[in-house]
């Protein structure tokens, strides 16, 4: 696609504007078409609650590969030995079943956003009035020294829920005694902020129980990261001495892996370790670049409904999208899923739009029964998503109200699971 | 946060609304970056800044004041931190504006940028260097200014359950439409009268939920209410 038919293409939005969704949608002579991609926490969700209020009135595509989903919240507990790996999967039968999804499992890889058509792997062409992508992230190529996708069977990410949650599990399960458990962290922004901190807990569960003498490295680029405090207490209780976070200040931005010789190389002091989980800088999933809405990593949105700044006929939930303060998190996928399905419905039916509005909640698990949490609620402002108000979990909190709040969190995963997949 | 009430309710005063919608817009930081020139004398930001005459200013959004590891503070800076004076959209804009009108003995020998649009973008530029809310969700958004108070509209007692509907999406992250409850309780099938009333206890801190705090704060009266109706039959 070139700049210019990009820069006609939005101009020709621009002038039209909303008006001229119900002009295609008579063309059509049809329901009005909605095309989501991608089946995780924003598009099983909005292609749910566009399917379930609508009564029929708009025809729901949804294209996503696998036919067994595993969440990536919570795989951190499965790494811990919290949740077993078949407690994470969910099919998409309901969603096809209980409310007429037509649901595609098939790679989304061209879009053409003059003829509002998207071209799958498997060789069709589905037609959309609207377009919602909502692919989640992949890894910035180079990110890493060293690290490409084809190292993944050896340096592990486990950043997109699975098989490799589950070799990741393997790898550390099989760590000789006293043997070395690394991470690269990644540079902000990234899907989950408190995810890198919430896994080392649960490797540092697991390893004090099958090997109690191994070591935690932490190479990180950030100063700073999510729940600091609450982990760094944590990690003093239940694991002291074991974990080692090495920071900016110390080189931890300048990191080099081998993965043939098994070493991550941290300010050029070459380490030794026995597993390396690379967890590299991320982007918006590739559909998005392919769309051509993408600017730098990710697709810039409109608050008040997910739309693209770049094309008013796509919206853009989750982790790939450019909002503003809300955290790429499953939470805010999903409360962002319900804001863009209620102003596309009302766009094509001509139902209600009720003004947005957001929360998340991130509850993480740092050993058994000690369950911490952050959340903020946010609103639609002509800038971006704006944070309101938030809290957070307490240092020296009791015992009471950690495992409160980790019973919380299992409570909420089946309340996500059931408000994404029916 | 309880940063300098008085200051903040100046601001507010004088310029509403638009306080609001011009913070949030965040100001210019590429021309806030040409303002620091006059602040460079003293003042380090960005990677691998040092404390030099005045202490370094990485992270300066949301800290207490008076907190920059290893600077000797002036006195009456020491004593404003003391009484809880902590950096904000509003207190920095106040101190930039004319430094010793918000700290008395403060030795930061500026004499204050009287115009507003230069402040905004002197602090879209410094914010650019303090931990932002989508990296670090605890973070205080206090890149904008902080509107308080709206007045609370009085009992809307008749809720609409189609609007209530749309809300509900903000209870069903979590409290599921099922009514099945596991470690979350179920909120179908109450009757209204119950579910406004433990909305408003929530709202009014009597009940404890620091979740549920937060969700039914911003829910106004008559959004509880179309919540409380459409739950309350909800199948």
């Amino acid at each position: 696609m070139t700049l210019n038919r990009r820069a006609f293409v939005g101009s020709a939005v621009a002038a039209t504007g909303v008006l001229a969704a119900p002009m295609v949608m008579g063309a059509s002579h049809g329901r009005a078409k909605v095309v989501v991609v991608g089946g995780g926490a924003g598009g099983a969700t909005v292609a749910r609650y566009l399917a379930k209020d609508s009564n029929g009135e708009i025809d729901v595509t949804l294209i996503e590969p696998t036919r067994q989903y595993y969440t990536c919240f919570f795989s951190n507990l499965y790494l811990g030995g919290f949740r077993t790996i078949e407690s994470l999967g969910h099919s998409y039968g309901g969603l096809a079943a209980q409310y007429g999804i037509n649901v595609v499992h098939d790679w989304a890889i061209g879009v053409d956003r003059d003829a509002k058509t998207v071209s799958t792997a498997g060789g069709y062409m589905l037609p959309y009035d609207r377009l919602i992508l909502s692919p989640g992230i992949d890894f910035v190529e180079g990110a890493v020294a060293g690290w490409d996708v084809a190292a993944q069977n050896k340096m592990p990410h486990a950043y997109k829920a699975g098989s490799q949650s589950e070799l990741l599990k393997a790898q550390i399960e099989a760590m000789p005694q006293g043997g070395t458990y690394a991470m690269v962290a990644p540079p902000n922004p990234f899907r989950c902020p408190p995810g890198p901190y919430e896994r080392v807990s649960m490797v540092a569960h697991l390893l004090k129980q099958i090997n109690p003498t191994a070591k935690i490295l932490i190479a990180d680029p950030k100063e700073a990261f999510s729940k600091q405090g609450l982990f760094e207490e944590g990690w003093n209780t239940h694991y002291a001495g074991m974990i080692e976070r090495i920071g900016p200040d110390f080189g931890g931005a300048n990191v080099e892996v081998d993965p043939e010789a098994m070493t991550l190389s941290i300010d050029g002091d070459v380490n030794n370790v026995d597993v390396c989980n690379v967890i590299p800088a991320m982007k918006a999933g590739r559909i998005a670049d392919i769309a051509g809405i993408t600017e730098g990593n990710w697709a810039p949105v409109n608050a008040a409904d997910l739309s693209s700044k770049m094309d008013a006929n796509i919206h853009v939930l989750g982790d790939a999208c450019a909002q503003g303060d809300m955290p790429k998190s499953g939470f805010s996928a999903n409360s962002q899923a319900k804001v863009c399905a209620n102003a596309v419905r009302g766009v094509l039916t001509g139902s209600t739009v009720f003004p947005a509005r957001f929360a998340n909640t991130c509850w993480s698990l740092i050993d058994t029964n000690d369950g911490v949490k952050v959340g903020a609620t946010y609103e639609a402002t002509d800038e971006k998503i704006a944070k309101v108000d938030g809290f957070i979990s307490e240092t020296g909190e009791s015992a009471q109200v950690r495992q409160a709040t980790f019973e919380e969190s299992v409570g909420w995963y089946d309340g996500i699971a059931a408000d994404m997949f029916g | 946060m309880t940063s300098w009430p008085a200051i903040t309710c100046t601001v507010v005063a004088l310029v509403g609304g638009a306080t609001m919608a011009r913070a949030e817009a965040g100001g210019d930081p590429d021309r806030g970056a040409e303002m620091f020139r006059q602040c460079a004398g003293c003042h380090q930001v960005g990677s691998g800044a040092k404390n030099a005459i005045g202490p370094q200013l990485n992270g300066i959004f949301d800290r207490s004041a008076a907190r920059a590891e290893g600077f000797a503070y002036s006195d009456g800076l020491v004593r404003a931190a003391t009484n809880g004076l902590a950096w904000d959209f509003d207190s920095l804009d106040a101190y930039i504006e004319n430094p010793r009108a918000l700290v008395s003995q403060t030795r930061m020998n500026f004499r204050g940028l009287p115009n507003q649009q230069d402040r905004d973008d002197l602090l879209a530029f410094l914010r650019i260097y303090s931990a932002s809310p989508s990296d670090i969700p605890e973070s205080a958004p206090t890149a904008q200014a902080v509107d308080h108070e709206v007045a609370p509209e009085i009992l809307a007692i008749v809720g609409d359950p189609t609007y209530g509907e749309y809300l509900s999406g903000e209870c069903t992250s979590c409290h599921q439409t099922s009514g099945a409850a596991n470690g979350i309780p179920s909120i179908t099938n109450w009757p209204a009268e119950y579910f406004v009333t433990a909305m408003h206890a929530y709202k009014d801190d009597v009940r404890t939920h620091p979740v549920m705090q937060m969700m039914a704060k911003r829910l106004s009266n008559e959004e509880v209410a179309a919540l409380a109706a459409y739950f309350e039959d909800v199948e």
